[in-house]
């Protein structure tokens, strides 16, 4: 016996979790399960969902205005390239659908400019609703609040440097202790914790709610700003009632600032995802590797029909050292890329963990990069070619195998962070696996 | 061909000739040395996000500060471990957080060991009393031997005044009730297996307190697998070691997993899987013996050991055979599930779910991923009381919120909590599996009570 779906994805990112919501969604009957090892990387997320913020070939060209204009330029092979603008803008819908009322960006093509922790404006397509008065192209002037506790948000720093990079008000930046922290290095989950339960800390004034405190402390900086912006720990579960109570007492809008890892944005995100998941009725097993993978009897193939490539029958999960099977029908590889280890190196070669799919590399290692750090490194690129279907390609260009495709970052052919297009190429790819693995399953 | 894939070096003459070998920058470890793993750690702080103890204490200054750096700062010889991390409540959740393979919980572990080993007064009020809630496997065959009066006598209110006041056990807490007769009381006088295959053969892992005070999970274990025909043994057993290694005894732990692994290693002999019902018993079987021990045969018996419903769902067909079948009496309505930790840390936490929505009329709400915050001894120390309720209030919430007046958990210590702070009537799954297969007229028996 093994553990029986009907579709399996590996991977529980941004890809991952679209992937089998898309499956679930295009065949309500088929059963669909995310098996993920470690916790996804939407940790180390904004929670901004890019598009396309730069062109690959022109960069240099500034922020794009709008990212669908792009897609067609794009080089052979790019995942954008693969499955088509049309799937791309589905997938967006699909992600809207779900998404709901805590995402904003979906009354236009156009990208939006959200200021970062770093006083940078980044192009997006959608945003969370707590950054939604913070947009860069709003012309109201702004008061930035950092926490003396809390180093990754410099608030007078991002100010002036929003300021230089020409947004159209005046920003100013004020810093103050957080009530209720004393530790210099406490976790961002620590102050959405006090925010999301109102405990009550001591300040100067008495005892009161870390709500009260927190706003109180905020108002006697406050000048003529109509909006306020603050390092995005504001809140984790009920951040929509710490940021009203917080506008309320300051007779002024209140936004977050994304901030880098790890991410009360990006936590959030994940926890929409998963209970869309739950919703759906996907099946999670998280914590847990798959690390091996059978393939089925030849005559089985035959039966299938051949269509390229062998099947595979199942999957092995590590479970603290003992080996569970787990079959289904379809597959689909999510795992991330280098950083979230769905591709790995070693000093010889570049390769994909799980089914030892083909990544296409220089032999020579001293090919892998080039020595300007901000240059175009080939090693960003790194990841499985796919055919349209998204099914991995071996190095004759075949699928790898009948009943698997790939989703996310462990495709390669595009460089995520240097043109801003992480979350929809996840999301798109993630969308067309999902949905073919779940039409094929049924 | 690159230098690097073939280097040479200019100031050995002839050195190109030999075969290249990677220099080893760590010296061959002769004990636990994890700096090595600390360099796998870029600290993305993922970790810290996952720890329910930072979350609200203001104090504990997190996983990655606990492990790495901890171990960092090691390199050179004058550091003394931070007594923080006997903060650390040893939920593991760092573990699967960490997108970087960085053993967390075994450098916590360690570091716990050492310090005191190394820094803890053995005459403390402190080491007498981590030592005491360490070994309850000591202490409960004597409770259990005059259970009543164990009863009787621990839910004084002079008891809890003097557990707090003398050992710093707080007051807040109800010792959990000893049952009138063990489990293994119950196996012995029942004359042992009722079904004998040589084919279809566990070793169960009971563990202490299914045996001492929740004996009705251990007999709804047995009932369910000889249903499905297999032959129980239930070796001679020892504590599985989480409370000793949550509080850094890990000599106490060593001579408790000797004992497992030499006893379970010889059920393996006679042909026999492993299988545990509480998840920190197969967690520490699985993972924290592999880690921290090498006796022989410690790898086989971690991976030999099983979940006790994980088990049953790839060897039989469990979810077919419940297909259809509906659970009597009112007790079994639905139920608020909490996912313990280190069931969450084997991959575990939807299994519940999904198998027992197969059955009939009964549905098992999950009331969300938050820690139940007792964490074993942890909350049951006067100092850090406050701070498992803290962490335990979402979890609360969400039990309050979910359309159940029943909590289920597979953690003996979770549904302490759970019932601590809601009031609810614990089950686990177990109990439901054997009420949905061989009904529950035999579970009704010496049921424990809630509050």
């Amino acid at each position: 016996m093994a553990i029986e779906d009907d579709v399996l994805v590996i991977g529980g990112g941004l890809a991952g979790a679209t992937a089998a919501l898309a499956a679930a969604d295009a065949a309500p009957d088929v059963r669909v399960r995310l098996v993920t090892y470690k916790q996804s990387t939407l940790r180390h997320a904004s929670g901004l969902i890019d598009i396309l913020g730069y062109a690959p070939d022109s960069p240099e060209e500034g922020p794009l205005v709008d990212p669908f204009d792009a897609l067609s330029d794009l080089p052979e092979g790019h995942p954008y390239e693969r499955v088509g603008s049309d799937a791309v803008r589905e997938a967006l819908a699909f992600f809207d659908d779900v998404a709901g009322d805590a995402y904003a960006g979906d009354h236009t093509d156009a990208n939006a400019l959200v200021p970062t922790h770093g006083g940078t404006v980044k192009p997006t397509a959608r945003y969370p609703v707590s950054t939604a008065d913070g947009l860069a192209s709003d012309d109201r002037d702004a008061l930035l609040v950092g926490f003396e506790t809390l180093p990754d948000f410099e608030a007078p720093l991002a100010a002036a440097h929003l300021e230089a990079a020409g947004a159209p008000f005046s920003a100013r930046g004020a810093t103050i202790p957080f009530p209720g922290v004393v530790r210099d290095d406490a976790k961002v989950t620590r102050y959405a914790h006090l925010l999301d339960q109102d405990e009550t800390v001591t300040t100067g004034a008495g005892e009161t709610g870390a709500r009260e405190a927190l706003a109180t402390t905020v108002a006697e900086r406050l000048g003529d700003e109509s909006r306020v912006g603050f390092p995005a720990v504001l809140g984790d579960e009920h951040a929509a009632e710490v940021r009203a109570d917080l506008a309320a007492a300051l007779g002024a809008d209140v936004f977050e600032v994304p901030m880098g890892p790890p991410s009360l944005p990006g936590m959030r995100l994940e926890d929409l995802l998963y209970d869309a998941l739950e919703e759906a009725g996907v099946r999670v097993t998280s914590g847990v590797p798959v690390i091996d993978y059978e393939t089925a009897e030849a005559d089985a193939v035959a039966a299938d029909g051949g269509s390229g490539g062998d099947r595979i029958e199942r999957v092995v999960v590590d479970r603290n050292g003992t080996e569970i099977p787990y079959r289904a029908d379809q597959y689909v590889l999510a795992t991330g890329g280098l950083v979230g280890k769905g591709v790995r190196s070693e000093r010889e070669r570049v390769f994909e963990p799980i089914f030892d799919c083909h990544v296409p590399h220089a032999a020579d290692r001293y090919d892998w990069f080039v020595d300007d750090v901000f240059g175009d490194q080939p090693y960003a690129r790194f990841g499985l070619a796919s055919d349209r279907e998204l099914r991995p390609l071996d190095a004759d260009d075949e699928p790898e195998f009948s009943n698997l495709r790939a989703a996310g970052a462990v495709l390669g052919g595009y460089d995520f962070a240097a043109e801003k297009s992480g979350a929809g190429v996840s999301l798109a790819t993630g969308y067309v696996a999902g949905t073919r693995a779940g039409e094929e399953a049924e | 061909m690159s230098d690097a894939e073939q280097p040479t070096d200019d100031h050995v003459p002839g050195a190109e000739e030999e075969e290249f070998e990677p220099i080893q920058v760590f010296p061959e470890a002769e004990e636990m040395d994890l700096r090595p793993g600390a360099d796998n750690c870029y600290k993305c702080s993922t970790c810290d996000t996952n720890c329910p103890v930072a979350e609200v204490d203001d104090e504990f200054p997190g996983p990655k500060f606990q492990g790495p750096e901890q171990w960092r700062l090691k390199r050179q010889d004058d550091h003394d471990i931070d007594d923080s991390v006997m903060k650390c409540s040893n939920c593991m959740r760092c573990d699967s957080a960490c997108p970087s393979e960085v053993p967390l919980s075994q450098m916590h572990n360690t570091a716990r060991g050492e310090y005191v080993e190394e820094q803890m007064d053995t005459f403390s009020r402190e080491y007498l009393r981590n030592r005491i809630l360490a070994n309850y496997r000591r202490l409960a065959p004597l409770a259990a031997a005059f259970p009543r009066t164990a009863n009787f006598v621990m839910g004084l209110s002079v008891t809890k005044w003097m557990g707090e006041k003398l050992l710093g056990i707080t007051s807040e807490r109800d010792f959990p009730e000893f049952a009138t007769e063990t489990f293994r009381e119950w196996w012995t006088k029942r004359g042992g297996a009722k079904v004998e295959n040589p084919d279809k053969r566990i070793a169960y892992f009971h563990g202490c307190y299914s045996n001492y005070n929740t004996p009705e999970v251990a007999k709804a274990l047995v009932r369910v697998y000889e249903h499905f025909g297999y032959e129980i043994m239930v070796p001679d057993q020892s504590c599985s070691g989480t409370p000793m290694f949550a509080n850094g005894m890990l000599e106490d732990a060593r001579r408790a997993a000797e004992t497992n692994v030499r006893e379970l290693a010889a059920a393996l002999e006679d042909g026999a899987d492993i299988v545990a019902s509480c998840s920190s018993c197969s967690m520490s079987l699985r993972q924290e013996y592999p880690e921290l021990f090498d006796f022989e045969n410690t790898e086989s018996v971690a991976e030999n050991t099983w979940d006790a419903v994980e088990y049953l769902r790839v060897h039989e067909d469990l979810e077919g055979e419940l297909e259809g079948r509906s659970v009597d009496g009112d007790e079994f309505d639905d139920f608020a599930y909490h996912a313990p930790c280190h069931s969450r840390n084997q991959g575990l936490d939807g299994q519940t779910i999904e198998v027992l929505s197969v059955i009939d009329g009964i549905e098992a709400h999950d009331v969300g991923d938050s820690c139940s915050g007792i964490s074993g001894t942890y909350g049951w120390k006067e100092e850090n009381y406050e701070t498992s309720m803290k962490i335990g209030e979402e979890m609360f919430e969400h039990m309050d919120a979910a359309d159940a007046e029943t909590g289920l958990t597979e953690c003996p210590t979770c549904s302490m909590q759970m019932e601590h702070g809601t009031g609810y009537e614990i089950k686990h799954t177990l109990e439901v599996l054997e009420a949905a297969l061989v009904g529950s007229g035999s579970a009704a028996s010496g049921r424990r009570e809630a509050g």
